[in-house]
């Protein structure tokens, strides 16, 4: 564990493990503690093997937060992990080609038919590794290694809200129409962000998520848009 | 309460306030004012508190017509104002009574402006703030990230306070064509060649016009072979990010919560708004600055702000 600056008043908390649901698990821990035990914390945003506290400069200085973070990081270090027992999210998602742009590419790059592509994608669990990019955007891992293929070498400047997409070993849904690089595997029509909404989106880090497939009628009953 | 219409809101022009601070958690950008330093100064004119809503205008363009009388501020890029026609002194605070015209004329010098009301605009806070993230669709005067729009009115204000007051000379931003920017040195720095990191602060680098709120984007030669990452980590505001082409990023305040691109360091804070005020083509380099300087500065910006 390593910790440095980031910026004029964060601490940036770097871990020498690599990434794994357990690690992540631990992080939304630890970060649930930080925020409780250090008043002058403003935020704190875990990554997949990193974690970055935010805090106010006019309460203390970098040294002064490093000093109130070391002892906390002690004991958490030495800390049992806990199991959470918490539901896995379940998300559904229409598999339908006229939402699901990419999965006849990926098919053929998988070597593999669109309906195995569509078992593949919807029978694995999947983890939140992190939280970041866009409002409500999560990083899952946990897609299955045939599905893995690199990032459109063009990203679409739009990507349609609701897109579940998937790059490299990672998935993803795309909260709000925006520009991404990952291919479109299928669509929800379930809301991710909702700034009314506390918390605003429904992930937590180390999570586990499940994708059902419904098909295209569901979706649009459910409000789905084309 | 006094009233604004919006006879021409100008190319983008944002309400803003302190910034959506504690949800980058969430993936939420902290937005606010690009550049701090002018928001500041126009709120201290009027004995607002520091991040009281006010009025981001990029470029200028922008004409309001009061539904009644209100006393306003206006601080950082050089756009010509008229109250009914009348010239009004820059970085000033002003009277516009009901029915007059106010006037805000393209940049001369800087590219964002910011028009403060005395007794702060009136706005929905989302998330805690009305800061306008336009990509994020969050603030602004209806909640949902909207830049200012014809038609629209903008509310606020009570107290005329009568004393008109300027900026210290020696408070007003320079608004040179040419910035240096102080660097804290740290991320993935080490991780970059001795060759890229000495070419990074030996040269003199442009503001590419693809720059926008979320980023100032730099052209040069390129930095080569930056490191590459394995898994993304939290970005922080100032954070200078260095994408596979080697023309480096300076994350602003509409900065993504998340990042894979290595990065150098972070620009001190009180820097970033010297560089929003610099216009595409503007010469940027770089030197260093410690971590104990910056905080300092950073703290006596605050304890002088907000007291």
């Amino acid at each position: 564990m390593h910790l440095e600056p980031a910026g004029a008043s964060a601490v940036q908390v770097l871990f020498d493990e690599a990434p794994s649901p357990a690690l992540s698990e631990r992080l939304a821990q630890l970060a649930c503690t930080l925020r409780e035990r250090v008043p002058a914390v403003d935020d704190v945003v875990p990554a997949w093997n990193s974690l970055l506290v935010h805090y106010r400069l006019s309460q203390c200085d970098y040294h002064q937060m490093v000093a109130q973070l070391c002892p906390l990081l002690e004991q958490w270090q030495a800390q049992p992990v806990r199991v959470t027992t918490a539901a896995a999210l379940t998300i559904e998602v229409c598999y339908d080609p006229r939402v699901a742009l990419d999965l006849p590419w990926l098919a053929e790059q998988c070597r593999c038919s669109v309906a195995d592509v569509i078992a593949q994608h919807h029978a694995a669990t999947y983890r939140v590794g992190a939280i970041g990019f866009a409002p409500g955007f999560a990083y899952l891992s946990g897609l299955a290694a045939g599905l893995a293929q690199p990032r459109r070498s063009t990203p679409r400047t739009a990507v349609p809200a609701g897109s579940v997409a998937i790059a490299e070993q990672q998935c993803a849904i795309y909260p709000r129409t925006s520009p991404g690089g990952w291919h479109v595997v299928g669509r929800t029509a379930q809301r991710l962000f909702d700034p009314q909404h506390t918390p605003p989106s429904p992930w937590r880090i180390g999570g586990e998520v499940r994708f059902v497939a419904i098909d295209y009628a569901t979706f649009i009953a459910q409000g789905g848009q084309l | 309460m006094s009233a604004l219409q919006v006879i021409q809101p100008g190319p983008l022009s944002l309400l803003m306030d302190g910034g959506r601070h504690g949800w980058l958690h969430q993936g939420v950008s902290p937005s606010g004012p690009l550049d701090v330093l002018s928001a500041a100064w126009a709120n201290r004119l009027l004995d607002n508190p520091a991040h009281a809503p006010l009025l981001e205008v990029s470029l200028g363009g922008v004409q309001l017509q009061a539904l009644d009388d209100c006393q306003l501020a206006f601080t950082g890029a050089q756009m010509p104002l008229q109250v009914a026609g009348v010239a009004q002194h820059h970085a000033s605070s002003f009277i516009l009574r009901a029915g007059e015209r106010l006037e805000i004329g393209y940049a001369q010098r800087g590219q964002r402006g910011y028009l403060a009301i005395a007794g702060d605009f009136a706005a929905p806070a989302v998330l805690g703030s009305v800061a306008t993230q336009v990509q994020e669709g969050l603030g602004g005067l209806h909640g949902d990230g909207r830049p200012l729009q014809v038609g629209d009115t903008l509310r606020g204000g009570s107290t005329l306070l009568r004393t008109q007051r300027s900026v210290p000379w020696r408070f007003r931003p320079s608004l040179a064509a040419q910035v240096v920017l102080r660097l804290l040195p740290g991320g993935d720095v080490a991780a970059f060649s001795a060759a890229s990191k000495e070419a990074f602060f030996a040269q003199t680098w442009q503001l590419s016009a693809a720059s926008n709120r979320m980023g100032a984007r730099l052209a040069g030669s390129a930095l080569a072979e930056p490191p590459r990452l394995i898994y993304s980590k939290a970005m922080t505001l100032g954070a200078v990010q260095v994408p596979p082409d080697g023309q480096p990023i300076v994350l602003m305040a509409d900065h993504q919560s998340m990042g894979g691109y290595p990065l150098l360091g972070w620009v001190h804070p009180l820097d970033l708004p010297a560089l929003a005020q610099l216009p595409a083509g503007g010469h940027v380099r770089f030197s260093s600055v410690s971590l104990d300087d910056m905080q300092a500065e950073w703290r006596t910006f605050y304890a002088f702000f907000t007291p």
